[in-house]
C-alpha cells in the first residue's frame, strides 16, 4: 500500500514539473514571440526600457495597469488605442496611442505576457484564450 | 580699559572683514564648485540658483533679478513661483506662488508680466520693484485656444509694437485621420491649422481675445515650444519640434536609422502670413530640401519647392527645441551678442539610437542671419553621458531668460532645477 503511494506520488510529481516546464516553455516562447513584436510596433513610445517618457508616453515598467488583474483594460488599449486622457500612477500623458488592430489575437497575447515578464515587471502571462475572449466583446 | 580696546579692535576688524566679503558678493556671485553639473566653454561658470522649484517651464527675470517660473504642475494650488535672492549671493533664498493654472509661457515686458495656461494668457501689472502689483487681478488676454492635451504648451513672446505672439501646437503628429496610426491617410486639407499648427498675434491693451479677434500670424508650424522676438531684425523667430514615426508608420520607406536621424528640427524667421508647411512637408537637413510628407504622398524622395519658407536653421531630428533667446547682454563675450541659445529638452524618439539634446545651444548670427554652424554651448543637464532612455535624465532644459547683468538662465522641467550661467573675466 505505502509502496504504490509512494509510486502515486512520484508519477503526480513528475506529471506536474513535466506540466510546469511545458508552461514555463510556453510562455517563454510567447515572451519571445512578444519582444519581436514590442521591438517593431511599441518599443519608439514606451522605450526599450520599459519607462516611457515623462509627460508623453506612458511607462509600462512597474505600471499598476499593466501589472494590474484587469487585463481586459490592456487588450482594449492595443485593439482600440487610447486618445483619452486618462491618469495613470499620478500622471497624464499627452500623445494618442494607436490602436494595433492588425495584431492577431495570439500576437496580443505574446506581446503582453512579454510587457508584463520584462524589466521589474513580474505579472502572469496572457493567453491566447483570454485575449480572444475579451477581443470578441470588444465593439 | 584693555578688554574694551581688545573688543574695539576685534569688532572693527570683524566689520571690516563683514564689509569686505558683502562687497565681494555683491561684484561677484560665486559660482558652483562643480558648475552646477554643466560643461561650458572655457570663461563660463554656473551656479543653480534654485533646486526643486517644481517642473518649471518657461522663465522670466525682472530687472531686479527675480525670477518669475511657470511650473507644469500645480504647487499648494498655484502655477507661477516667484524666486528671490534676498541676500545678494545669487542663490534662491524666497519662494512665493501665485495664479491657479499650470502652464509654459512668461514674458516681462515694460512693467507688465504676461503669463499663458494651456489655454489663455493673462497679464499682471508690475510695480517699480518688478513685483506683481495684484496677484488676484490678472487681465485675461486671450481665452478659448485649443487645448487636447499633446502639444499644448502655449508659448509666448511680444513685440515693440504692442503685440504678444502665442503658439498653438497641432495636437496631432503629422495631421493622419487617425493619430500615429500605421495606413492612416493625411487629412487633406489638414482642418487642424484653422485653429492650431501656426502663431496668433494678439493685442496687449486687449482684453478676452479670440481666435476671432486675433491674427493667425503663421501656420504650418507642427509645435513651436521656443519663441523669441529678434530686436535687432525686429522680426518673430521659432523653433519647431518636427514630426515624429517616419519608420513606425511607414517602414517600407525608411529605416529605424533614417526615421531616427530625421526629420530636422528647425528654426524659422518668421513674417506675418508665412507658412512653413506643416504637415504636408518636413525638411531634411542632409539634403537641404523641404520633402513631401508620406501621408501627402512622399515617398522620402520627393521634394516640394518653392511653396513653403525654409529654416533659417536645421537642427538632428528629435532634440525637441523648447527655449530661444537672443542674446542682447554686454556680460558674455561680443560673438554672443544677439545670437541665439536654444535649450534642446531631449529626444524620445531616436531609438535604437542613443537620444539626443538634453543641452543648451549656440547659434551665432552675423548681419542679422545664422553663420550656419550651431555649437553645444552648455551639456550636462542629463546627468548622463549618453541618455539611453528619457526617464533617466536627471535634468531636462526648458526655458532660457536673461539676467539684468546679462547672465544667461536656464529651467528645467523634471525638478524644476534653475541654472544660471555667467561669463568669467
Amino acid at each position: 500500500m505505502q509502496r504504490i503511494f509512494i509510486v502515486l506520488v512520484v508519477v503526480i510529481a513528475t506529471f506536474v514539473s513535466a506540466t510546469a516546464q511545458t508552461n514555463n516553455k510556453l510562455v517563454a516562447a510567447s515572451v519571445a514571440r512578444g519582444k519581436t513584436i514590442y521591438l517593431q510596433r511599441c518599443m519608439v513610445c514606451h522605450q526599450a526600457d520599459g519607462g516611457g517618457v515623462p509627460k508623453l508616453n506612458a511607462p509600462l515598467d512597474a505600471s499598476s495597469t499593466v501589472n494590474g488583474s484587469d487585463i481586459s483594460k490592456l487588450v482594449k488599449y492595443i485593439v482600440k488605442g487610447l486618445n483619452d486622457r486618462i491618469e495613470i500612477d499620478g500622471e497624464f500623458y499627452a500623445n494618442a496611442m494607436p490602436a494595433a488592430n492588425d495584431l492577431k489575437d495570439q500576437q496580443i497575447a505574446d506581446v503582453l505576457t512579454f510587457i508584463r515578464n520584462n524589466w521589474s515587471n513580474k505579472a502572469g502571462p496572457i493567453t491566447l484564450t483570454q485575449v480572444k475572449q475579451i477581443r470578441s466583446k470588444l465593439k | 580699559m584693555k578688554k574694551v580696546t581688545q573688543i574695539l579692535v576685534f569688532s572693527s576688524l570683524f566689520i571690516l572683514v563683514l564689509l569686505a566679503s558683502t562687497s565681494t558678493f555683491a561684484q561677484k556671485i560665486k559660482p558652483d564648485a562643480d558648475n552646477a553639473g554643466l560643461t561650458l566653454p572655457a570663461g563660463f561658470a554656473a551656479l543653480k540658483v534654485a533646486d526643486n522649484v517644481g517642473r518649471t517651464r518657461h522663465i522670466a527675470v525682472n530687472k531686479q533679478g527675480a525670477i518669475y517660473a511657470k511650473l507644469e504642475r500645480l504647487d499648494n494650488g498655484k502655477g507661477i513661483a516667484v524666486l528671490k535672492d534676498t541676500d545678494g549671493d545669487g542663490r534662491v533664498e524666497t519662494k512665493t506662488t501665485f495664479a491657479n493654472y499650470i502652464g509654459t509661457g512668461i514674458a516681462i515686458k515694460g512693467n507688465y508680466l504676461y503669463a499663458s495656461s494651456n489655454k489663455e494668457v493673462f497679464k499682471y501689472a508690475l510695480n517699480a520693484n518688478g513685483d506683481i502689483v495684484d496677484e488676484n487681478a490678472a487681465a485675461t488676454l486671450v481665452t478659448g485656444l485649443v487645448d487636447k492635451g499633446q502639444h499644448n504648451s502655449k508659448s509666448l513672446t511680444l513685440d515693440n509694437a504692442g503685440n504678444i505672439y502665442v503658439n498653438v501646437g497641432a495636437p496631432s503628429n503629422s495631421c493622419q485621420e487617425k493619430d500615429r496610426t500605421k495606413g492612416s491617410m493625411g487629412m487633406m486639407p489638414c482642418p487642424i491649422l484653422d485653429s492650431a499648427g501656426g502663431i496668433w498675434q494678439f493685442k496687449v491693451d486687449q482684453l478676452n481675445q479670440t481666435y476671432a479677434t486675433g491674427v493667425r500670424y503663421a501656420t504650418g508650424l507642427r509645435n513651436v515650444v521656443g519663441l523669441d522676438w529678434n530686436n535687432e531684425l525686429n522680426q518673430l523667430f521659432v523653433t519647431q519640434h518636427g514630426r515624429d514615426m517616419l519608420n513606425n508608420l511607414y517602414p517600407d520607406m525608411y529605416d529605424t536609422t533614417v526615421s531616427a536621424e530625421l526629420p530636422s528640427e528647425t528654426m524659422y524667421a518668421i513674417n506675418k502670413g508665412d507658412n512653413a508647411g506643416w504637415p504636408y512637408i518636413y525638411y531634411d537637413h542632409f539634403k537641404g530640401k523641404q520633402m513631401m510628407a508620406p501621408e501627402y504622398g512622399g515617398d522620402g524622395k520627393k521634394t516640394v519647392d518653392d511653396k513653403y519658407i525654409n529654416p533659417a536653421m536645421a537642427f538632428p531630428a528629435h532634440m525637441a527645441p523648447n527655449g530661444l533667446l537672443f542674446y542682447t547682454g554686454n556680460q558674455f563675450p561680443a560673438r554672443y551678442k544677439n545670437g541665439a541659445f536654444i535649450a534642446f529638452h531631449g529626444s524620445w524618439n531616436r531609438s535604437p539610437l542613443p537620444q539626443e539634446g538634453y543641452y543648451v545651444v549656440f547659434v551665432p548670427y552675423e548681419n542679422g542671419k545664422p553663420t550656419g554652424k550651431w555649437e553645444v554651448f552648455a551639456d550636462g543637464f542629463s546627468g548622463k553621458t549618453v541618455v539611453k532612455n528619457p526617464r533617466d535624465a536627471q535634468h531636462r532644459p526648458c526655458g532660457l531668460a536673461e539676467g539684468p547683468d546679462g547672465s544667461l538662465y536656464v529651467s528645467d522641467d523634471v525638478k524644476g532645477t534653475i541654472y544660471r550661467i555667467m561669463y568669467q573675466k
